[in-house]
């Protein structure tokens, strides 16, 4: 049974804003199925008692001081920026009126 | 701008009866943010307080802030929640300028707070429990300026300039349950009750609880549903609702707005809508869509949070008074009327009458100088009444002249405008302007005689027993002394001198 089908992939690469031609989905549907079915076994072997995991080491409450440290200038957050204005980040047109 | 059929907001409750529900976001006031060490102050230049971290720049980590856990377990349990034993944050993933990393740090099914409620009491004296679901931590976004449409609005816009000093401050999302049965209420309790999350983080000193900077934002849901309906309507969420007065009025326009769809036969659209201050109406913003769906997922560079019961039970300890046990305590002590206590309250004064019987006036003398002259005063200088340099202090001082004997009611108001022009504490001005009252007869009563000498008809009122008439003397003995004189001694005196019992 395909657990992954074209119509999910076309789904997630528009959520995820990545353009596919049909043969990629294609493609991808069959790759990501391959994958989830590996992963799939791994269930398989866990029983209820064992709990799902988010992080691999056993770890909790990592926390920092709310102590004020180093940021950058104005110059360094926006030296990467394609393109800027009056000190921001300047972006195209968020909604596009279609 | 808008062209929504309404229904008159009475009539449409009597055919329909409002679901409400509030998602509450705070805004904390720790030093640094939520996941960096950047400073969270509002107002700075842009794009100054941001680390990589901020930016979402590769190759950073988060880390959080242990302030901020301990903040959010203080609202927590002020809202009657359960603190999770153990929580996580989750990615909320979606494409926005405003957030750099293309998802948002937050919390999906493992809140750090839940199952609470909170108590909200109305003018009418009803009291509505607000049943909330959920209090979970989560980081700001960037603040987007849009450059080229009209009054900088989205629509229309050719570009827009984005801040991310806000960019992961942290917040406190809290949500309420469905609100049932509220019916014409349903304003008023939108704003009681986020009025009351104001007035909690504020107490609790976890937000600095502005919210024209927008430390405490309300995104409101309402929905309709036939009256005797025994499912919710469909139902609109009108964002960024922020001021108290704009969730009273975006509630009651929803309500008008989906009665009259329904009442059309037609239905309600899930969308998100936008609140408009200057016509007061809302406007759609855009349908739930696939671009909702999130792909919530736990977050792999956060580890989980931990709160064991002692350090629950070590917090509460820490716990100040909160408003609504404050104001039921100040009520009960006070004796004022319902009406006058809930005046006190609407008017922002409670605390300052309660620094002012704690510093030795009467509950009844601080509250007549605060919602008096002090609020008359603020009114002119357009200031709060605790922002005019008036401290409570001065209003003890002000009585206390009075209660010697050495100035009167008149002079103290005109104390406490110098008070408030800067000129010096209240015994200071009476000294230097000789402002104290005319306690020595001589000067008193040559005035009393020239008023006497000035009204013979009055005299002869008073000889035949009109004592009521004094009063006729007392405005010229006023006038002669500038207003120094105490108006009980003169009547003693005038009195005295035609041998007529008072």
């Amino acid at each position: 049974m395909s657990a992954i089908s074209r119509d999910d992939v076309a789904h997630l690469a528009e959520l995820a804003h990545i353009a596919m031609s049909d043969a990629e989905l294609d493609r991808m549907a069959g790759e990501l199925d391959a994958i989830v079915d590996a992963i799939a076994s791994v269930s398989e072997v866990a029983g209820d008692d064992v709990p799902a995991t988010s992080h691999p080491i056993p770890l909790a409450n990592v926390f920092r001081e709310d102590v004020v440290g180093v940021t950058l200038t104005q110059e360094e957050a926006l030296s990467g920026a394609p393109d800027q204005q009056d000190g921001r980040f300047k972006v195209p047109a968020i909604l596009d009126e279609d | 701008m808008s062209t929504d059929a309404l229904v008159d907001f009475n009539e449409a409750l009597t055919r329909y009866e409002p679901a409400l529900g509030f998602e509450v976001h705070v805004e904390l006031n720790t030093k640094t943010k939520m996941f960096s060490d950047a400073p969270n102050e509002f107002g700075d230049e842009a794009n100054t307080n941001v680390t990589p971290v901020d930016l979402g720049l590769p190759g950073t980590l988060p880390v959080v802030n242990g302030k901020a856990i301990e903040y959010s377990i203080k609202l927590g349990l002020a809202l009657n929640c359960s603190i999770a034993e153990s929580c996580r944050f989750a990615r909320k993933n979606y494409f926005y300028p405003d957030n750099p990393k293309n998802f948002q740090t937050s919390q999906y099914d493992e809140p750090i707070a839940f199952d609470g409620w909170l108590d909200i009491e109305l003018d009418s004296g009803r009291v509505i429990r607000v049943d909330i679901e959920r209090a979970h931590m989560e980081e700001d976004a960037g603040k987007l300026t849009h450059l080229g449409g009209t009054s900088g609005r989205i629509q229309g816009a050719s570009a827009s300039l984005v801040d991310y000093n806000r960019a992961g401050v942290p917040l406190v999302e809290i949500v309420t349950r469905p609100i049932l049965g509220v019916g014409a209420d349903a304003p008023e309790l939108g704003r009681k009750y986020v009025a009351a999350i104001r007035d909690i983080v504020k107490a609790l000193d976890v937000s600095d609880a502005r919210m024209e900077r927008g430390n405490v934002r309300c995104d409101a849901n309402v929905s309709l549903a036939p009256i005797g309906a025994d499912k919710l309507g469909t139902r609109s969420e009108t964002k960024n609702v922020n001021s108290l007065r704009s969730i009273e009025r975006a509630v009651r326009y929803e309500i008008e707005r989906h009665a009259a769809i329904l009442d059309a036969g037609e239905s309600v659209v899930q969308e998100t809508r936008h609140w408009h201050e200057d016509t007061r109406t809302t406007s759609s913003g855009r349908p739930k869509s696939d671009a909702d769906d999130y792909r919530y997922f736990p977050e792999p560079d956060l580890v989980p949070v931990v709160t064991s019961r002692e350090r629950v039970e070590e917090i509460r300890a820490t716990l100040p008074e909160l408003p609504a046990a404050r104001r039921a305590r100040l009520s009960a002590e006070w004796g004022f009327s319902e009406e006058e206590f809930r005046d006190v309250v609407n008017a922002g004064l409670d605390s300052a009458i309660d620094e002012t019987v704690t510093a030795g006036a009467t509950p009844a003398a601080a509250r007549k100088w605060w919602m008096g002259e002090i609020s008359r005063l603020a009114k002119d200088t357009e200031l709060e009444p605790t922002e005019q340099g008036i401290t409570p202090a001065d209003v003890v001082e002000i009585e206390a002249l009075i209660a010697e004997k050495k100035i009167n009611d008149k002079i103290g108001k005109q104390v406490l405008q110098l008070v408030a022009a800067g000129e010096g504490r209240p015994g200071e001005i009476v000294e230097a302007k000789g402002l104290a009252v005319v306690s020595d007869d001589g000067p008193l009563l040559a005035a009393i005689e020239e008023a006497m000498a000035g009204a013979p008809d009055v005299v002869e009122k008073i000889k035949a027993g009109k004592v009521q008439a004094i009063g006729a003397l007392i405005g010229p003995v006023m006038k002669a002394t500038r207003g120094q004189a105490d108006a009980g001694r003169v009547r003693e005196l005038v009195l005295e001198k035609l041998g007529v019992q008072g």
